[in-house]
């Protein structure tokens, strides 16, 4: 891992490891024992962890140049293996919540074993470690093959990686010490919330630099709909955590938005973090994995851009098809009815556009579980 | 239009512009005229704010997740109507930061829950829901009746409200902590300033049974049986809408 860094850096990811460590540090003064103290205490120990990690191989020779002339792929791996123990970690406690339902008096007295807790645990780890680490790892892969260029530098892929999970284990700790703005799917608290934002911004930068750096003097399909992902998610969870913390030393922190405002920022942010993760990002992956599994190209240029930007373009006003007979004036549920039945269109191209580019790779359907699974998942 | 797209995708920086106009256009007609056209919220000049106490009932109902099983948004519908009283208006949750309506019901909406059953009930069903209501799958929450309520920041919390819009006054904000343990200690000198800042139709009671001291329990009892009594402007629309309808 650090082997394959360069001098310089090493020498950035201790320095950012300290500052993380500081940061905990401080939280933990500031949290005087309470849960944002225990949080201050696991940013520290997230920071002790990597300037171990880096210092360990600090002295290892460098990375020469030749590794210039190939993918930048030692993250990819990472990002797969935490991606597939948050899934296991994820669905587990799914099933726990679900026997819960069964024997609601599985809580052994106390707190934090109830299902109010332990239902965002269940789907921030599934949505937001298991697919969230995906998208993230498979997204370096395929940039670097559609734009034939290597990831820019070699620390921040990581940094990204990295940082991305220790949101994730702030979010997921945090609901069980019953830390949680109570909004579905951003329930992290306003300093996890923060520390999104800095991943997220590496994150895009790394993406537009490694497709500025491209050999192709198009932006593959795939890499479209991966910058939408990253654009959109951003837009979203910006937007729609605008609160303000009681003090810097606590975790609560109030909603900018009240009432029915905050009612359709909440589920303009939900149904899209929703659709931007687990429709725009997997279609990403489908548009690259599935034609070069098939051995076909894809079916139409045109349909893919008709379906990606309707997605794009449709599926963001549908969130208050969530608010349907509520107090949210009728105009904007007659608006997300009507782009829902609409946003049917790009959806069932894009579909589509998947399925007709297996015509004349049907053959290998049958025999190739791979390629049969991707089918599978284009029809859903 | 394809041919405007087959140079549109040569440049990542137009590209990223693009997709950013496109996503956004969804976002702006629908949210940003909610905050805009009066008619979106009605007007409720009675409308009270939270009791400290009622905030922090709020703050357990919200640590525990609740709403992930409780919406409180009575829905236009007759079933809706029928069961819990009448339906919900955006002024109810004008002082929620954030809007708790929920997505699911696996228990019973509560947006009208106050009032409706007696601390004592609230109580023994939090301690043991099944004891009451047989078919339940709540959790119990025998727990809260021995965790102290931290009263301690609540003026932080009044603070940070009154910052996003609630209209806290100075005086609430000071005697923030003073009112959380008055509200629930009705034979303490502290229990009179409550009546005082919010009003003489303010519950002051032990919503737990035990006055001596302030638990969470009662903070979220406290918080249960104001839910749907911040305002009667339902109650008079509904009542304006029978009058008009010949009942």
């Amino acid at each position: 891992m650090v082997a394959g860094l360069t001098k310089g850096e090493r020498q950035l990811a201790l320095l950012i490891s300290i500052a993380v460590a500081f940061i905990g540090l401080a939280m933990a003064g500031a949290g005087q024992g309470g849960a944002f103290g225990v949080h201050g205490f696991i940013v520290m120990a997230f920071g002790i962890g990597t300037i171990f990690v880096v210092i360990s191989g600090y002295f290892l020779p460098e990375p020469g140049d030749e590794r210039l002339a190939q993918y930048y792929d030692d993250p990819i791996k990472f990002g797969i293996v935490v991606s597939m123990v948050w899934a296991v970690f994820g669905m587990f406690i799914g099933d726990w919540v679900a026997w819960l339902l069964a024997y609601p008096e599985m809580t052994f007295d106390a707190g934090w074993a109830s299902f109010g807790r332990l239902r965002p645990v269940h789907t921030t780890a599934v949505i937001f470690g298991f697919v969230g680490n995906a998208l993230i790892a498979t997204s370096f892969q395929v940039v670097q093959r559609t734009s034939r260029a290597r990831l820019p530098d070699q620390l921040s892929p990581w940094f990204v990686l990295i940082g991305y999970n220790l949101f994730c284990v702030i979010a997921v700790s945090g609901y069980f010490m019953g830390l949680t703005q109570s909004k579905e799917y951003a329930e992290p608290e306003w300093y996890a919330d923060l520390w999104l934002v800095v991943v997220w911004v590496v994150y895009f930068l790394l993406y537009l630099r490694t497709l500025m750096r491209r050999r192709e003097p198009h932006i593959y399909v795939a890499n479209w709909y991966y910058l939408a992902f990253i654009l959109v998610v951003a837009i979203l969870h910006i937007v729609n955590n605008l609160a303000v913390p009681i003090s810097f030393g606590h975790a609560k922190s109030y909603s900018a938005f009240s009432g029915v405002q905050d009612a359709m920022t909440q589920w303009w942010y939900g149904h899209n973090a929703v659709a931007f993760f687990l429709t725009a990002g997997f279609l990403a992956m489908l548009y690259y994995y599935l034609p070069k599994r098939a051995g076909r190209p894809i079916y139409s240029y045109r349909m893919s851009i008709v379906g990606f930007w309707g997605i794009t373009f449709f599926y963001m006003w549908v969130g208050s098809h969530h608010l349907h007979y509520t107090a949210l004036p009728l105009w904007v549920q007659n608006l997300g009815m009507t782009f829902s039945l609409m946003l049917l269109v790009p959806s069932w191209i894009a579909a589509a556009n998947a399925l007709l580019t297996l015509n004349g790779a049907w053959h290998k359907v049958r025999t190739d579980a791979t390629l049969r699974f991707m089918m599978v998942a284009a029809v859903f | 239009m394809f041919n405007t797209h087959y140079r549109l995708e040569r440049h990542s920086i137009r590209f990223v512009l693009a997709v950013m106009v496109v996503a956004s256009i969804g976002g702006l007609v629908e949210i940003a005229p909610l905050f805009t056209i009066d008619e979106t919220v009605e007007a409720a000049p009675d409308m009270r704010v939270y009791t400290p106490l009622e905030l922090a009932g709020r703050n357990i109902y919200i640590r525990e997740g609740c709403y992930a099983c409780h919406s409180q948004m009575i829905r236009t519908l007759r079933d809706d109507v029928e069961r819990y009283g009448p339906y919900s208006l955006a002024v109810e949750s004008k002082y929620d930061h954030p809007m708790l309506w929920g997505s699911k019901r696996t228990g019973p909406d509560l947006a009208r829950l106050g009032g409706k059953y007696s601390d004592e009930w609230h109580v023994a069903h939090l301690i043991a829901p099944r004891d009451l209501v047989p078919e339940s799958v709540m959790p119990n929450y025998g727990w809260l009746m021995r965790s102290e309520l931290d009263t301690q920041d609540l003026g932080l919390h009044l603070r940070a409200m009154r910052k996003v819009g609630v209209p806290y006054s100075d005086a609430m904000i000071e005697n923030a902590t003073a009112d959380a343990i008055g509200q629930a200690s009705p034979d303490k000198d502290a229990a009179e300033g409550v009546a005082e800042r919010y009003g003489e139709a303010t519950t002051i009671r032990s919503f737990d049974g035990d006055p001596r001291r302030v638990t969470e329990m009662d903070a979220l009892v406290a918080y249960l049986q104001i839910l749907g009594r911040l305002t009667d402007a339902a109650h008079v629309q509904s009542g304006a809408g029978r009058m008009e309808a010949g009942e």
